[in-house]
């Protein structure tokens, strides 16, 4: 399992407010979706995460949930990564880490940039089958039998493992956790803190300049029509408006909208 | 004006599933048309699948100049692996400057894979392209999180990539005198078999691209307070035979199903009159409504980004104009 988290690159923390725990959505619905395998077919699962050490929460947390061990790829050099220098250091960390993996569940996007474009690179990386938005995971024989819905079509596909698939929000709804569960998580984890040298990365890769994209400039933008403020009564507006646009409103909604005299 | 880079090639994939509600590949060739003007490039449509004709044809009828064209029973359905190989052998073979996706389902899955195996960036969703003075292409992308715009470039990788989301521009009307050139091109044979197999494919009967074609549409934020209160738009939008749209925070409250979503991650509109109610204007999502001709936004705080995109800002509480619009409207349509 792997997590793209919601942190701040330009303080190093966590953007907690933006779910209420501290797994990114989609990835604690793919957490889910290895917990209910785990049930039927009995594995290890192990939860990778990449970010500052702050981020050793989420581990604990997705430990707490059921997990078995958690990595944390921590390294100064890691700041500034886009997709594609993510992707590899995630794959290069399954690789050390989990050599002989069968497959790798990811969320399909985060809720801070849905690019969604990591997962599918990790699979490119690995060269192994991968999927992405993935609502139902069914395994029989070392086959993964999924069904996602896509443009318009309802798909089912088989995929050999081992293999990647990005999971939506779609199914898979989290499991709840206990208090208990989570102060065990913090007692006894079985966290690894590895760098980039750890995963073999000790040179050449270095966040932002394996990253191919430059940010040239950020701005708000600003639209300012020139508009009709309307204030007062809820009522006394309604009436306005529909006296004032009744052409333009009626026009649109293909009725007559105009005050009728009687 | 000296351009440092001299483009050549702008490809556009053709994403020709769904081809009479999805419109995306022809809004992406009309961008194009536009960049290649400013440069003297070519526009280029790839189209993979079995017999194609047709969309090749319509291609070509909107605009493109050159289109790429691989047809073989083996590819008659979409299938991930097998594209991205051949999408990257022409590349390689051909060195396009430019590769433009539509963002759907299969386009926001093939484009990371292409941009990796070429090791090369790819900007997601964007909302605005452009060319610069030194013949790079700008890519305007809502940025991480926050309530601003990015302008993205690649400097050195080719290709430039970027997805881009249906709606976002608008296709150019075709014209069937057009000619373009039609490059028929053998599939491979060293190709590696797929290894993700189709059991089956269903078209759903999910409603597809009401909202993006209405010419009302109502659109309830987290101002409408409740799920109750927020129900009563359905009563309005009824009565003006309006589709309703929502923000993030309402899906994730569960107040309206998630395909009502309207912004960067849901849906584009361009209705001739919409509503806004109780929604404060984040960038994700009003990058989704600027096609929309009039606009009528209703709002408890005046200063709301929202009201300031709107033709008509109703500083007031939006329950209570959603419900004396229902009564004003029951009491004029007779
Ligand atoms: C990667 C990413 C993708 C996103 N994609 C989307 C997307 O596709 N679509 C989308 O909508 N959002 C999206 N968002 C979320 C977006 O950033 C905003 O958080 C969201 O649009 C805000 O919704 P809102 O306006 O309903 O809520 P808020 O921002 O909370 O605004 C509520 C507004 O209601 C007003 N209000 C409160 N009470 C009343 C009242 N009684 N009467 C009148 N007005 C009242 C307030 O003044 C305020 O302006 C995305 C965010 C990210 C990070």
């Amino acid at each position: 399992m792997v997590s793209e988290l919601p942190w701040d690159p330009k303080t190093g923390t966590l953007k907690r407010a933006l779910v209420d725990g501290m797994i990114n959505p989609a990835c604690r619905h793919a957490l889910e979706a290895a917990l209910i395998l785990k049930n039927e077919h009995p594995t290890e699962i192990t939860v990778i995460t990449m970010g500052p050490p702050i981020a050793e929460e989420v581990l604990r947390e997705a430990l707490a949930m059921g997990a078995d061990r958690g990595i944390l790829i921590s390294d100064s050099k890691i700041a500034g990564a886009d997709t594609l220098a993510t992707s590899k250091i995630l794959a290069d960390a399954i690789k050390t880490a989990c050599p002989d993996f069968d497959l790798v569940l990811c969320g399909c996007h985060t809720s801070d940039s849905e690019t969604a474009q990591v997962g599918p690179q990790i699979t490119e990386e690995l060269n192994v089958p991968g999927i992405a938005y993935v609502d139902q995971l069914e395994l029989n024989n070392r086959s993964l039998r999924i069904q996602r819905l896509s443009d318009g079509f309802t798909e089912t596909l088989d995929m050999p493992l081992p293999g990647l698939i990005t999971v939506t929000t779609q199914q898979n709804a989290p499991r709840y956790i206990s208090l208990s569960g989570l102060e065990d998580a913090f007692s006894e984890a079985d966290i690894t803190c590895l760098d980039l040298n750890d995963i073999g990365l000790n040179s050449g890769l270095t966040g932002s300049d394996r990253s191919p994209t430059r940010i040239l400039r950020v701005y708000s933008p600003v639209t300012e029509k020139d508009n009709t403020v309307m204030r007062g009564s809820a009522g006394k507006i309604v009436q306005q408006l529909f006296d004032q646009f009744d052409d333009k409103i009626g026009g649109a909604i293909g009725k007559d909208i105009k005050e009728h005299q009687s | 004006m000296t351009m440092n880079e001299q483009l050549t090639e702008i490809w556009v994939f053709g994403d020709y599933r769904n081809y009479f509600q999805n419109r995306v590949t022809l809004q992406l060739l009309s961008r194009g048309v536009e960049l290649a003007q400013k440069t003297g490039a070519t526009v280029c449509a790839v189209v993979f699948g079995h017999e194609v004709d047709e969309w090749v044809g319509e291609y070509i009828a909107h605009g493109a100049d050159r289109v790429l064209v691989i047809d073989h029973p083996e590819l008659k359905q979409y299938k991930m692996e097998t594209y991205v190989n051949l999408m990257v052998q022409l590349i390689e073979d051909l060195n396009p400057d430019i590769i433009l996706i539509g963002a759907t389902n299969f386009g926001r899955e093939f484009a990371p894979r292409i941009a990796k195996r070429m090791q090369t960036g790819l900007s997601a969703d964007c909302v605005g392209l452009d060319i610069n003075e030194d013949g790079i292409m700008v890519q305007t992308a809502p940025s991480f999180g926050g309530n601003v715009l990015a302008e993205i470039i690649t400097p050195e990788c080719r290709p430039q990539m970027a997805t881009i989301r249906p709606g976002t521009f608008q296709e150019i009307p075709h014209n069937y005198e057009r000619t373009g050139e039609v490059v028929k091109l053998e599939l491979p044979d060293n190709l590696p078999e797929e290894r993700v197999k189709l059991v089956q494919s269903e078209r759903s009967t999910q409603r597809f691209q009401r909202i993006e074609e209405a010419k009302v549409v109502v659109c309830g934020g987290r101002g409408m307070g409740s799920k109750k209160k927020f129900r009563k738009l359905a009563e309005l939008a009824a009565l003006m035979n309006a589709e309703i749209g929502a923000t993030r925070p309402v899906i994730y409250a569960n107040w309206i199903e998630s395909e009502a979503l309207i912004g960067q991650a849901g849906k584009n509109i361009k209705p001739k009159v919409l509503f806004s109610f109780g929604i404060s204007g984040a960038i994700q999502h009003t990058a989704a409504i600027k096609n929309a001709e009039f606009i009528i936004a209703v709002n408890k705080n005046p200063k709301a980004p929202m009201m300031a995109m709107a033709d008509i800002a109703i500083v007031a509480d939006a329950n209570q104009v959603c419900t004396a619009m229902i009564k004003e409207l029951k009491r004029r349509i007779r």
